[in-house]
């Protein structure tokens, strides 16, 4: 009796305990603050997609879509503290002062902003993707299909985010093709279509048979596919949009962290970091590969995918020569993280300046 | 049935009572939006147009949002009364902002009392020249303003664009497009701790109460006013249109860049590319719901701020798609338009006869 008597008390206990734990997972709310529309089928889309992820596993989220990088995101940013949001996912590179100024006068709220470099409070951790691994698989792609060996690539602006994906893009094609050549149109947007359609058709002109982009719309797969052209998608999976055009795609797949995250701060286990994931940690992720292409081609995509992944590949692996043919990256040796967050050189075999 | 008359005289009580019609329009047809989109329509008015407002920190963003709102309508009125269709006030308020962001990354890490005046002066002086291109080619080669001035919009986003990307970007910074942070001394002082509203919103002010004497108590007021409604009149009593011409483009001008310098020097602190979200275009709207009225275009500026708060906060209480708030300002706009034919024409009913 005495027996039953304790043990009933600790497994009330124990289910009081279990179901106030479980109440608190479950009251934890994320907000997400997004540049674009949700309906952009690039960068915002897929951030959203990941904040669907949040939804699925049991979470409450909000969101707060077209917040220009302006005097608003400040308030945009205290608002959603302010309502009850426990953790506010910023996923732009302009929020970044807003993020940090909001943070300061909300310690009890954990702050997660996208493709910064500023933590200056104990509540703000920072995040991105290693997009040039993908870029990597890209070149392969480009370097092998091209026929006239000119490579078009759409820019959005010279920051190392993008010169990395660039050069890494390059080097990848050289390895498969070294007669190629990468010609650059900066755009000087995140998301224009008009832009950069105009981008896309200017490089067509200039003869190139596969394009890249570091942008976020769809209208350079659009354009590629009316002009018979290879190209690939961003951000998304851009099949749909042009089924000839495009080979593949690299997702950016931010569901994961997002509920890693969020469950880190139910379960009060949240910390400040800095996380860099590739295609390893499932973050950088590689659409279905066209049937058009070889299948040893696929083969070889596939194996070098599983070898990025595994880290026995690397992006930058040396000898790399910038464009006036000195040594960035010795014989045998990789490019850390230092060098790759800080990237503002062209590698050789890429065409034009840098905008200064 | 009903009849069409046009009246002799526009109706000077209608002048002023079409603006409350069209919000009050915008109000039922937004409603009915809401109704269509499955939300409840009262409670969505509520999020929209309450709640944004209902503390002290609501309120005093509502005033952050509408000082550059009023302060650009207020310039735009000089243009608007004496029949120059200056669209570009965005571009002088962007080109306003680069010049007075240079002055203060000039001033980096110094203190002082006089940077802050050079400061302003400087975005003052950047908006007029600005505006001083449409009117020159306007007065001296005749061309259309409305195209020039929107023309250089772009123009002025472009130069802010090379400036932030190359020359002035923060060489801490990573190559990221922004400059550094201006300095203390540099930046508008903020009027209460805590909150973002700072000494911007005395320019307005100042402009609303110098622009109300000039348009009722001057000789000038006067003159825009007979080139208003006439340009022929206006060269028959022999007034020196040129002169006018670039006068109120340049107080236009000086008025959207003060607009620029309160936002780079207030809330934002720095230059980068996305310093206003259209300000310069939604003023326009602005100074016609205000009638072109100083008085008329304060409330104005804050019921069109209030479409701003309130879409963020529809979208986080009831996820309302935050791009209504630029439907309901499109709707005031069209409203407005649409019943200024009241101003002109009347509706009468006839009885039938029989």
């Amino acid at each position: 009796m005495h027996k039953f008597l304790i043990r009933s008390f600790v497994s009330s206990l124990v289910l009081i305990f279990t179901l106030t734990v479980a109440a608190v997972a479950k009251d934890v709310k994320a907000a997400f603050v997004y540049i674009g529309p949700t309906g952009d089928h690039g960068w915002t889309y897929q951030h959203d997609v990941g904040r669907k992820a949040v939804e699925a596993a049991g979470f409450k989220t909000t969101y707060v879509e077209g917040v220009p990088e302006s005097a608003d995101a400040e308030r945009v940013l205290r608002q959603l503290a302010n309502s009850g949001h426990d953790v506010i996912f910023t996923t732009s590179f302009g929020y970044m002062n807003p993020t940090n100024k909001v943070a300061k006068e909300f310690p009890n709220v954990k702050f997660e902003h996208a493709t910064g470099y500023k933590r200056e409070h104990p509540n703000v951790s920072t995040y991105a993707a290693r997009f040039y691994e993908g870029r990597t698989i890209l070149g392969t792609i480009a370097g092998t299909m091209t026929k006239s060996n000119v490579i078009g690539y759409v820019a959005s602006f010279p920051i190392p985010e993008v010169i990395r994906g660039i050069n890494s893009f390059t080097l990848a094609a050289q390895k498969v093709n070294p007669n190629i050549k990468t010609k650059i149109v900066w755009a000087f947007t995140w998301y224009d279509p008009g832009k950069e359609a105009e981008a896309a058709k200017a490089l067509i002109d200039q003869g190139a048979d596969v394009i890249a982009q570091h942008t976020d719309s769809t209208a350079i797969v659009q354009i590629a596919e009316k002009a018979g052209v290879y190209a690939f998608g961003q951000a998304s999976d851009m099949d749909k949009f042009a089924p000839k055009a495009v080979l593949t795609s690299v997702e950016n797949n931010w569901g994961p962290y997002y509920v890693d995250r969020v469950k880190a701060v139910a379960n009060g286990t949240w910390s400040q970091k800095d996380t860099w994931h590739g295609i390893g940690d499932g973050m950088v992720v590689i659409s279905d590969l066209d049937s058009q292409m070889p299948a040893d081609l696929r083969s070889k995509v596939k194996k070098l995918q599983a070898d990025l992944a595994s880290g026995k590949v690397h992006s930058f692996t040396g000898p790399i020569y910038d464009q006036k043919g000195n040594l960035m990256v010795a014989e045998g040796k990789t490019a850390d993280d230092g060098m790759l967050a800080g990237m503002m050189t062209y590698v050789k075999g890429v065409e034009g300046d840098i905008p200064k | 049935m009903i009849k069409i008359v046009k009246r002799d005289q526009p109706s000077r009580a209608i002048f002023f009572f079409t603006p409350v019609l069209a919000i009050f329009l915008t109000l039922v047809a937004g409603g009915l939006i809401f109704f269509i989109l499955g939300f409840k329509p009262f409670e969505a008015l509520k999020f929209f147009f309450i709640v944004p407002i209902a503390d002290k920190y609501g309120f005093s963003e509502l005033l952050l949002k509408a000082t550059p709102l009023c302060l650009i309508a207020i310039g735009l009125s000089f243009c608007f009364k004496s029949n120059n269709w200056n669209i570009g006030a965005e571009g002088q308020l962007t080109f306003g902002a680069i010049v007075s962001g240079g002055v203060a990354l000039l001033f980096y890490e110094q203190e002082g009392f006089y940077i802050l005046p050079i400061v302003i002066l400087a975005g003052a002086i950047g908006g007029m020249l600005y505006a001083s291109i449409p009117a020159i080619l306007k007065t001296y080669f005749n061309t259309n303003e409305i195209l020039v001035s929107l023309m250089l919009v772009y123009v002025s986003k472009l130069i802010l664009d090379y400036l932030v990307v190359g020359p002035w970007s923060n060489p801490e910074g990573f190559n990221f497009p922004e400059t550094r942070q201006f300095s203390d001394s540099a930046k508008l002082p903020l009027l209460f701790e805590g909150l973002r509203i700072h000494a911007g919103i005395f320019l307005a002010l100042a402009a609303v109460v110098i622009s109300w004497f000039v348009f009722y108590k001057t000789y000038l007021g006067f003159q825009m006013k007979v080139s208003g409604f006439s340009l022929k009149t206006a060269k028959y009593a022999g007034y020196k249109g040129k002169k006018m011409i670039i006068l109120v483009f340049l107080i236009s001008g000086a008025c959207a860049g003060l607009a620029g310098v309160g936002e780079i020097t207030g809330p934002i602190g720095q230059l980068h590319r996305e310093i206003s979200p259209d300000y310069g275009f939604t003023a326009i709207i602005v100074a016609f719901l205000g009638r072109l009225h100083p008085v008329g275009i304060i409330f104005a500026s804050l019921v069109v701020a209030i479409t701003y708060l309130g879409a963020e906060t529809a979208q986080i209480f009831m996820q309302i798609p935050k791009y209504t708030g630029q439907v309901f300002q499109g709707m005031i706009l069209f409203f407005l338009l649409a019943s200024d034919y009241l101003l002109f024409f009347k509706i009468k009913f006839i009885g039938s006869k029989k």
